[in-house]
């Protein structure tokens, strides 16, 4: 660990006659660049994805833990008593933080995207809306079902939690698939950038045999190697990733009508995440570069 | 100094080199013979520790090359020059680069008087900026040489060094080897040009070995 972190702080420092000594290679100069470009594009919309879905989850977390909503449908001369008699169920319920009637003034506000200001709310047969809060612990859903057609024959209990939670199920899982993602372009990264450092390597064996001869350490030609690719990638990454930053930047802004995929973006401090994504580039780069060099050169004498 | 001790050579068909004892002190000059095929590069390859014995063993100061890791044979191989037949360079770097390359890659400045005067000395300075794909076979073999010998080593080892030269050349390259000899350096070239080996003789202290039947011998009248 501490030699590698030795390594990386003179890759760093950088060496301009060690770097003289690979030819330049423009061919898997071009490879590893457009590589490490085209992973990190991909990297920023996994990343955003990721986030996006992190996002979703929290806001539907929280949205689980706020209300179910009690439908009382009576003929108007019971829709107090059955409304007060819900009230005593939720109130011996376990599990129930607060449950309260809304006004009439409320369920007009609720009703007015549909029907307008002028709604006769006293003419029409509105059923009666009762907010319920749970506690952390929740209710037992089905046992107050029960109880409230047992009881309260026109109450009806909308659980909307219910149907929510598979929801925050499948964001979590997006979430972890969005980092599975990252992971996967993080290794595939190191692959390709692998496969171009060992065609590099076999076509300077004739540098390394000439430096083998001459006595230059293997850290010193490997430093040579892994110095230029490790360069490549992070020029590659960060064009890439200010180009998959840019295409994220230009997705439709975020609307509570679009859903989820206008929400696909990063918010305030989150548009710092992606300039992670070129150092680990580089960072990635210079781990495989440097076990390419170090395998090819201990075959060597 | 380098030593053989009881040393043999099996590359796997069979031995190249049997039972093979030998010292060589500092500031000596050898120069080692014998058919195509006899097993003369292999020998120098087993003095710098590119090919193992595999059976006995050779030491340089005492110690054992095989129990050597792998940065003290780089080190141990900048107190060695070794000068090729088919001396490699990288292509891409002028000449003055690549005979500077031992003191670059152990981290010396290779900037200097020193290497002007060392390809003076070789006289190749008027071609200190070419690429070594422009220079004549000699031109090369005087930039190896040069190469190896900018670490001041204490051995240089020549294989077949004057192997594509002409007679002119091979003597300019023999007197450049001769001269380091006198400054002390321990010397060995491995050649089946007779006729280097008697000019050299007429003004060193040279002597000559063998390789025959695997085994090696003092030759003509060192025999």
């Amino acid at each position: 660990m501490k030699a590698r972190a030795a390594a990386l702080g003179e890759l760093l420092a950088g060496d301009r006659s060690a770097d003289r000594i690979v030819p330049p290679t423009g061919f898997t100069a071009r490879l590893t660049s457009f590589t490490a470009g085209a992973m990190a594009f991909l990297a920023v919309f996994a990343l955003a994805l990721s986030i996006a879905s992190g996002r979703l989850a929290e806001r539907w977390s929280a949205a689980l833990a706020q209300t179910a909503t009690i439908r009382i449908s009576a003929p108007p001369e019971q829709m107090a008593a059955q409304t007060a008699k819900v009230l005593d169920i939720l109130k011996a319920t376990p599990g129930v933080a607060s449950a309260r009637a809304l006004s009439d003034d409320e369920q007009k506000k609720l009703l007015e995207p549909w029907f307008g200001p002028d709604l006769p709310l006293d003419a029409l047969p509105v059923p009666r809306l009762i907010d319920v809060r749970e506690t952390g612990d929740g209710f037992d859903a089905d046992g107050l079902k029960n109880r409230l057609a047992a009881e309260a024959p026109g109450a009806v209990l909308d659980d909307h939690t219910r149907w929510r939670r598979p929801l925050v199920a499948a964001a979590d899982r997006l979430r972890l698939l969005g980092l599975v993602s990252i992971l996967l372009i993080g290794g595939a990264t190191a692959a390709m950038i692998t496969l171009a450092a060992n065609a590099a390597l076999s076509a300077n064996a004739q540098v390394i045999r000439v430096l083998r001869l001459i006595g230059a350490r293997d850290a010193y030609i490997a430093r040579a190697f892994v110095r230029r690719f490790t360069l490549r990638a992070l020029a590659g990454a960060a064009a890439g990733t200010v180009a998959g930053m840019a295409a994220v930047a230009l997705l439709p802004a975020t609307d509570e009508a679009g859903g989820f995929l206008t929400g696909l973006g990063f918010q305030g401090l989150g548009w710092l995440w992606p300039l992670l994504i070129p150092p680990l580039a580089a960072i990635v780069s210079f781990a495989a570069t440097r076990a390419a060099a170090f395998h090819t050169l201990r075959r060597l004498t | 100094m380098i030593e053989f001790q009881n040393v043999a050579y099996n590359y796997g068909g069979g031995e190249l080199l049997t039972d093979i004892s030998l010292r060589l002190p500092p500031g000596s000059f050898h120069f080692l013979t014998g058919p195509s095929g006899a097993g003369k590069s292999t020998f120098l390859k087993l003095c710098y520790g590119e090919l193992h014995p595999t059976a006995g063993r050779v030491t340089i100061d005492a110690h054992d090359m095989r129990s050597l890791s792998r940065d003290d044979v780089a080190a141990m191989r900048r107190r060695i020059g070794v000068v090729h037949q088919d001396c490699q360079f990288l292509d891409h770097l002028p000449l003055a680069e690549n005979v500077a390359l031992p003191l670059t890659a152990s981290g010396r400045d290779a900037a200097g008087a020193d290497l002007d005067d060392l390809l003076g000395w070789v006289g190749l300075k008027p071609l200190a900026s070419h690429l070594p794909p422009s220079l004549s076979g000699g031109e090369r073999q005087r930039a190896a040489l040069a190469r190896a010998v900018i670490m001041s080593p204490d051995v240089i080892l020549a294989d077949e060094p004057t192997g594509n030269l002409d007679w002119e050349m091979s003597v300019r390259l023999l007197t450049l080897l001769m001269e380091l000899n006198k400054m002390g350096k321990t010397i060995l070239i491995a050649t089946h040009d007779m006729n280097l080996i008697r000019t050299a003789k007429s003004q060193v202290p040279a002597r000559v070995l063998r390789i025959r039947d695997r085994r090696l011998q003092l030759a003509g009248s060192d025999l």
